[in-house]
């Protein structure tokens, strides 16, 4: 009797049945990295002497500082570019690429029970649609290049069920800071949690992405959904290969069970400076904000700026706040575009940006001075994380970022 | 291995940003890392840590990013180990791969301040506090990781690993 995690690990590392706590070698179907973490994957990987394993299973996508922040950004990209040639792996040049935790799900490469190795902590995301991903270092990401396999330790895994229909204005990022601010940032330490109930049924693909996006953030290895038909809708255009379907077993193993009435969640907002320092949106109080994002790989996609499009529909932001919105790919953009909606961001007064991470670890595209706050739909808040170790960030979903932002303060759009 | 050093102690929830915050991200020569190492929560740490020093937290030591630059800058720092009471996962396997040593003991964590001298066998996990005399074990390495440990990181075990399969 297995978990889904259980199950695709021991598909992919030749046994019948693994165990939480088991260490083994598990194939991979895809490793990737960014453009933060590509050149010491590089670097390590030239200790090893050899050509990477498969050039079609490896992808470089440079996200974080792209378009080039700086000299060194430039040069670290010029590096990686020159890797992917000599190898022929996968690379995605400005104007072409996208987030990536946005973008490769949406272009086919992650599928259903497959094994996704990533340097960076959000791989997780591509649980959302059944597929064992998950965030390592870049030594690991190096020895994965090389040999198409990776150790492992076997998580336990804790379920998580959401009964109830969701209320006006939540959505997915609720969901998963309700979650964080119960357990804690280490709350699923090591673990992998497997989302269900029938709140988690209804909801979008979108939704789902943005939970699994930050299983991290309470210390998980992943944040895994089973395939519906919802799945299968959104992977019908997109799957260029076949791919399996793992179900997890009735009588399979939990280390812990958490159920809960989403029908109570309010929108979440986390305070400064930890994912986990959650408040409902009525208790929020009065704080002024000086800039609003809305982007990122946990909240950039079509869904997410639809639902700040409606808010700020002929409005305007406040003059007090500088609002930036980013789309995770050149294709949401197109369709934002097609919409309508780039044009009623701009008349509201917000920024409207190519595809990169850029503000949400504090790279570039809406940086933070000392004593100023920020709401935004990103995933993390620690000290510094957008700039300044002295101002503050406050995680929410995109349609508080957005009424925040004509607001001047944090609010909920009911209040506007 | 005796690893000796005075104790630079930190809280819980100790993460990647302020380990290591993203402006320096855009290189990756430890050296260069080592001068921000713990710049966003104690921008005196670069001053005060001497060679061999250690570095003690809570629970959640290492949390967020998977920022392999953040072990890479403790350990370019000088910093001999982190003892902690326990670590985020990602940040675990980085300083393995790396041979930055993680000790796990809550106990010491407890019993131990800033400023205390420590002695560590890596060998037998035995950690001596030399300031207050209290002697300690940490939670012992699963096989695996030992055996990583001892073929010298990731990339050496990997090295043996395409050997053994070229054969």
């Amino acid at each position: 009797m297995m978990t889904l995690a259980e199950k695709i690990l021991a598909a992919h590392s030749g046994k019948k049945k693994v165990s939480a706590g088991d260490f083994i070698n598990c194939k991979v179907d895809l490793v990737m990295a960014n453009d933060v973490t590509a050149p010491i994957a590089i670097r390590e990987f030239r200790k090893l002497g050899v050509k990477v394993f498969n050039p079609k299973k490896i992808m470089m996508v440079p996200d974080h500082f792209t378009p080039n922040k700086d000299i060194n950004s430039a040069e670290q990209v010029k590096l990686i570019r020159e890797f992917a040639r000599e190898q022929g792996i996968g690379f995605f040049e400005v104007g072409r690429v996208g987030i990536e935790h946005v973008m490769l799900p949406d272009m086919g490469i992650v599928l259903p029970g497959e094994v996704i190795v990533g340097a960076d902590s959000h791989t997780c995301t591509y649980g959302a649609i059944g597929a064992f991903s998950t965030g390592m270092g870049s030594t690991d990401i190096a020895a994965a290049m090389a040999t198409g396999d990776i150790w492992m330790k076997v998580p336990p895994t804790i379920k998580f069920v959401f009964h109830g229909k969701l209320n006006k204005w939540v959505s997915g990022k609720d969901l998963i800071l309700y979650t964080i601010g119960k357990i804690g940032v280490d709350g699923a330490l090591y673990a992998s949690m497997e989302f269900t109930g029938e709140t988690i049924d209804n909801l979008s693909m979108s939704g789902r992405f943005t939970i699994a996006n930050m299983a991290i953030e309470a210390g998980a290895k992943a944040g895994l959904f089973r395939v519906d038909k919802k799945t299968l809708e959104y992977l019908a255009p997109r799957a260029k290969r076949k791919y399996k379907v793992y179900e997890p077993d009735a009588e399979a193993e939990y280390a812990q069970v958490f159920e809960w009435d989403a029908s109570k969640i309010e929108p979440v907002v986390a305070f400064p400076h930890l994912p986990s320092n959650t408040k409902p949106i009525s208790q929020v109080g009065e704080i002024k904000i000086d800039q609003s994002v809305i982007g990122s790989c946990t909240n950039g996609r079509l869904e997410d700026l639809k639902i700040a499009a409606k808010i700020l529909k002929g409005k305007k932001v406040n003059p007090n706040v500088r609002c930036i919105i980013l789309p995770g790919t050149q294709e949401i953009y197109l369709e934002a575009m097609k919409l309508g909606l780039v044009e009623t961001f701009i008349k509201a007064g917000a920024a409207f940006s190519t595809p990169t991470c850029g503000p949400c670890l504090g790279g570039h595209m809406g940086i933070l001075a000392a004593g100023e706050k920020a709401i935004s739909t990103t995933n993390r808040n620690f000290v510094g994380r957008m700039g300044s170790p002295k101002s503050e960030v406050y995680l929410a979903n995109p349609a508080v970022a957005a009424a925040s932002a004509i607001a001047g303060r944090i609010i909920s759009p009911e209040d506007l | 291995m005796i690893l000796k050093g005075q104790v630079h102690k930190y809280g819980a929830n100790v993460d990647t940003d302020v380990i290591i915050p993203a402006r320096y991200l855009n290189v990756s020569d430890p050296l260069e890392l080592a001068k921000h190492c713990m710049e966003d929560i104690d921008a005196q740490f670069v001053k005060k840590v001497k060679p061999g020093d250690i570095i003690m937290a809570d629970t959640n030591f290492g949390c967020g990013s998977s920022r392999e630059h953040a072990p890479l800058a403790i350990k370019s720092a000088g910093v001999s180990c982190v003892i902690a009471r326990s670590f985020a996962r990602i940040f675990f396997r980085n300083a393995i791969n790396i041979g930055l040593p993680l000790l796990e003991c809550p106990e010491c964590v407890e019993k131990t301040k800033s400023g205390d001298k420590l002695e560590v066998d890596l060998a037998t996990g035995k950690i001596k506090n030399i300031s207050n005399g209290l002697v300690f074990t940490a939670k012992p390495y699963p096989d695996f990781m030992s055996e990583l440990i001892k073929a010298g990181g990731l990339i050496e075990f990997t090295k043996n690993k395409l050997s053994q399969r070229s054969t």
